[in-house]
């Protein structure tokens, strides 16, 4: 492209410029269905963006917000925190974009651009290189909504004796009144650096020439205050399909009980004893569809599936005197959506189970980031006050740490006074005092430097490949995270067979199998579109279509009223489906109908079509019917149900709704010109008119010198 | 580029078309028919012409673009050769009507001359062009962004408007001088208004090169200006007349 200096106005005729201008425009003309050239002139269309959207709750609204009509500001790539002052106060051509890489993405900066908004259009991320520590959650994750509150004990809400995520710096629950983008680092960041070199860069001396490339973001969100009143506008509208404003955050739980039960009996089910053992499935991020969770959730529960496989595994013939029920919790980011919902459901003779059936509770909270050897046992001191907990818990214990026997690591019980960190036992202490435990790698504070962060992500696991491997053959490498998951679930499926009152001559055949364990860690973190889980998948749904080739997200979602739940949820509960159930012979009309058989009952079992292998000589997969105990159960936050959506108790989480969210660049003209442009077009009409007159009102003298007959005047 | 930039370039486009009609044309409902009807075989034969060119680039490798470029080039020619086409045929047409007008209408004699009706036609023709050419580009001048991310001029939208003007007012002296021609049976000037439009067209081509293509092409019109003024009956006795008219109304009045 030739340049052009700061003194012409026109370039050379080249008519190879010509030519370069046709190709690139009708480069991208051609790759578009409709071709309008002279939009396809000025603007460039990014299409890999993600929004940072805005999610309200009782009290507050946080994210971010752009106008109606999208925001635009001149591009300008932030080199240092001292560079801002040339978007905040020096720069001659507010409102500016400011571009940030990810070691720039701090709060302190953030914050002084919200303080500064007037001249701030908005921001775009480009996640690079994960900075050393970042965590954009709370220093004490769900606070008012665990069971540590003021009445509890005055000495341990709001994290007075351990603050859990001492990094946090809140950022996710910040509101911003200007548009925040992310985008990923590929062909489409190198255009807009590419634009900004070329147009914006200050030369030393002289200011900024015109025209200046600039990015518009439209993510303009149509719920404000909080969910009340969003929930109220929601309902206003009395037409037959009312029009949502916000939808409440939710999805689904998945539950599988050992021995299952007839699920339409709700209620307390007599000399019924169950062991629940939790994990949780949902993460976030400060851009809710980059959630990856690595440490924070897929660790816990990747360990549980794999326990649970064990389990099954080994129990088929042994009764037991207690029941099993292993709990996947969705939505507990967001003050726990799932755990509050069961325990209501529980409490309100809406489950299969009630809260006196549940004998203890041992959850897996973040278990992959050790800092030596040990896992550690957390307890609530409260609860332990009561002498018959305190037994059933110390029993427990001693059930853990005898299962660690000839693994490489070892359970430690942390401090007596330490409270309990965020975890869905809390609501379920919140209701009752049941013994219980959860599992964690840190004694204190969180191990997970990125917690609810983008880079919570396989790197963080030190999930590393050789790099000579093929997808399949990545696989199928055990990694050493995975192999000290495999410890963990080892060590869990035997303290859940002891508590359950098995047989401790069989305990050590349980042994979870690090294949599996390293086949979830790498479909769940690096790549879900893989044979094995492929095989295992429903055919009914492409389930990791959408998100290729990046790892799906892990955020909850809002709680469609269709029965369609989140990729994370059918992935999971495909694989627990898989992993404790049976495979059948019903064909595939059977599986849908299987009541019509004798032995199959839907009262107990649910029956999942699975796609099953491609044998080596055909091409035809080999799908078979699994009957498994493994059931969907819903988890919305009982604030929705009850309608109390100003409720400290419970949820009240909501995500806002939007039109449509794009963003693009294009470069701008100086207001100088413009304003000439609107001078000369003002002057021409106004002298065109003028002359016209004249010459209208002067025609017969003007056009007179061959006068045709009858001839009537101009 | 934002409101201001599009009222320019409106104002500049269709500025003169648009004080031409409202002081010439408006009052008289036969000048309005003749008017429309003029801009519909504009219309029609861009029509025919792009269709040539449409089944000319389909048929072909949409790939190659040199190829692309100089069927485009060779669409033009074809349209500008049928856009004279058309004009003679709309002549053929209004000298027809004029005959039925004259025999229907209440004065003796047509109700319009042939001039008048050159000049209309001429109009009609530039205004169809005009807003061919200029509203797709202004529809886009609405929006935040100007042309130049792909090495365009920033100029795009001012030039774009100053050759549409330069255009209407072109086609509409070519409707005048082209009438009177074929009514003296003076075919060569048939043939010089096609070789001005063609010329026009190829300097065109010149876009971005703005200094080659909109100077020159305001040369063709001033004199193109000329030649009109000169064969609908003006001459420079009549501008003289006008001045002293004007000199001495002013003496009489003051």
């Amino acid at each position: 492209m030739t340049g052009r200096g700061p003194g012409t106005i026109i370039g050379f005729p080249h008519k190879r410029k010509l030519v370069t201008s046709i190709k690139l425009f009708l480069f991208f003309c051609l790759s578009d269905v409709s071709c309008n050239s002279v939009a396809q002139k000025i603007y460039v269309e990014l299409n890999n963006t993600v929004p940072c959207v805005r999610l309200l709750n009782a009290t507050h609204q946080i994210g971010c917000q752009s106008s109606i009509s999208g925001d635009t500001g001149v591009i300008h790539v932030l080199e240092s925190e001292a560079d801002l002052e040339w978007p905040l106060s020096k720069g001659p051509n507010p409102p500016y974009m400011v571009l940030l890489e990810s070691s720039l993405f701090t709060k302190s900066i953030m914050m002084k651009m919200k303080n500064a908004s007037s001249r701030v259009a908005g921001v775009v991320v480009v996640p690079k290189t994960s900075p050393p520590e970042f965590s954009p959650h709370t220093t004490c994750p769900n606070e008012n909504t665990g069971v540590y509150t003021e009445t509890y004990d005055h000495n341990l809400a709001h994290c007075n004796t351990t603050v859990w995520n001492p990094r946090g710096n809140g950022l996710s629950y910040e509101e911003f009144d200007f548009p925040v983008f992310s985008l990923k680092e590929d062909n489409e960041t190198e255009v807009i650096k590419q634009c900004y070199f070329d147009h914006n860069r200050v030369v030393n001396g002289s200011g900024l020439q015109y025209p200046l490339c600039a990015m518009q973001l439209f993510s303009h969100m149509h719920a404000v205050t909080d969910t009340a009143t969003c929930m109220r506008r929601s309902s206003m509208d009395f037409s037959t399909s009312p029009v949502m404003v916000c939808d409440p955050l939710g999805g689904y739980n998945v539950c599988a009980f050992i021995r299952p039960y007839n699920s339409t009996a709700f209620g307390h089910k007599e000399n019924e004893s169950v062991v629940i053992a939790a994990a949780r499935l949902d993460s976030k991020a400060f851009f809710l569809e980059d959630s990856t969770g690595a440490e924070g959730s897929v660790s816990g529960f990747v360990t549980l599936l794999a326990a649970a496989q064990a389990l099954c595994e080994a129990t088929q013939e042994a009764p037991r005197t207690r029941n099993i029920l292993f709990a996947f919790f969705h939505g507990e980011v967001f003050d726990y959506i799932g755990s509050s919902r069961m325990v209501y459901d529980m409490k309100n003779n809406m489950f299969v189970i009630d809260l006196d059936n549940v004998h203890s509770i041992l959850e897996i909270g973040q278990v992959a980031v050790r800092s030596g050897t040990n896992l550690f046992l957390h307890s609530d001191p409260v609860s332990r006050r009561n002498n018959t907990v305190h037994d059933e818990v110390t029993n427990l214990v001693k059930n853990l740490q005898s299962s660690t026997a000839g693994l490489n690591f070892s359970f430690v019980e942390t401090d007596f006074s330490q409270p309990l960190p965020p975890s869905s036992f809390q609501r379920f202490l919140r209701a009752r005092a049941i013994p219980g435990i959860v599992l964690a790698d840190h004694q204190t504070d969180f191990n997970n430097r990125y917690y609810e962060s983008f880079y919570d992500n396989a790197a963080h696991l030190n999930l590393t490949y050789p790099s000579n491997l093929s997808p399949e053959e990545q696989l199928e490498f055990v990694t050493d995270t995975a192999k000290s998951l495999t410890e963990v679930a080892t060590a869990v499926a035997r303290t859940l067979f002891k508590q359950a009152g098995g047989n401790n001559s069989q305990v050590n055949k349980i042994n979870a199998d690090p294949k599996t364990v390293t086949q979830m860690l790498y479909g769940f973190l690096v790549r879900s579109n893989n044979s094995w889980f492929q095989v295992l998948g429903s055919s009914l749904r492409c389930v990791f279509c959408l998100s290729e080739p990046n790892p799906p997200q892990y955020y909850v979602g809002v709680a469609k009223s269709s029965h369609q739940a989140n990729a994370l949820t059918y992935l999971v509960q495909y694989l627990l489906a898989n992993l404790t159930g049976t495979a059948t012979n019903l064909t595939q009309s059977q599986c849908k109908k299987p009541d019509e058989l004798p032995n199959e009952s839907t009262y107990l079992y649910s029956y999942l079509w699975v796609q099953g292998m491609v044998p080596p000589n055909s091409t035809q997969r080999e799908s078979f019917c699994v009957r498994t105990a493994v059931r969907l159960v819903k988890a919305v936050s009982p604030a929705f149900d009850l309608g109390d959506y100003v409720s400290k108790e419970y949820s009240t989480w909501t995500k806002s709704q939007w039109k449509f969210i794009k963003a693009r660049i294009f470069l701008v003209a100086s207001r100088d010109l413009e304003m000439l442009t609107l001078g000369v077009g003002v002057a021409v009409l106004f002298t065109s008119l003028l002359v016209t007159y004249f010459v209208s009102t002067k025609a017969d003298v003007l056009f007179s010198s061959v006068r045709e007959p009858n001839n009537a005047a101009y | 580029m934002t409101a201001a930039v599009f009222f320019g370039c409106a104002f500049i486009a269709f500025g003169p078309a648009f004080s031409l009609f409202i002081f010439t044309i408006a009052k008289d409902p036969l000048r309005v028919i003749i008017l429309i009807a003029g801009a519909f075989f504009w219309l029609v034969s861009l029509l025919l012409s792009s269709l040539v060119w449409f089944i000319a680039t389909k048929a072909t490798n949409a790939q190659d673009l040199t190829l692309q470029k100089n069927l485009l080039i060779f669409g033009s020619i074809f349209s500008v050769i049928l856009q004279e086409v058309f004009r003679f045929g709309y002549y053929r047409l209004l000298r027809k009507a004029n005959e039925g007008l004259a025999a229907i209408s209440e004065e003796d004699g047509p109700p319009l001359s042939v001039r008048e009706m050159a000049y209309v036609a001429g109009l009609g023709f530039g205004i169809m062009s005009g807003a061919f050419s200029m509203i797709n580009t202004l529809s886009d001048s609405l929006g935040p962004g100007t042309v130049g991310m792909f090495g365009d001029s920033q100029y795009y939208f001012i030039t774009s408007a100053l050759m549409t003007l330069a255009l209407t007012m072109l086609h509409t002296f070519w409707g005048v001088v082209f009438f009177e021609g074929c009514e003296r049976k003076r075919w060569w000037v048939i043939a010089v208004v096609l070789c001005v439009h063609l010329m026009v067209f190829s300097l065109s081509l010149l876009n971005p090169f703005y200094v080659g293509s909109i100077l020159p092409v305001y040369a063709i019109m001033l004199l193109m200006a000329v030649w009109a003024f000169f064969s609908s009956g003006g001459s420079l006795h009549n501008i003289t007349l006008l001045w002293t008219c004007r000199k001495s109304n002013a003496e009489t009045s003051s």
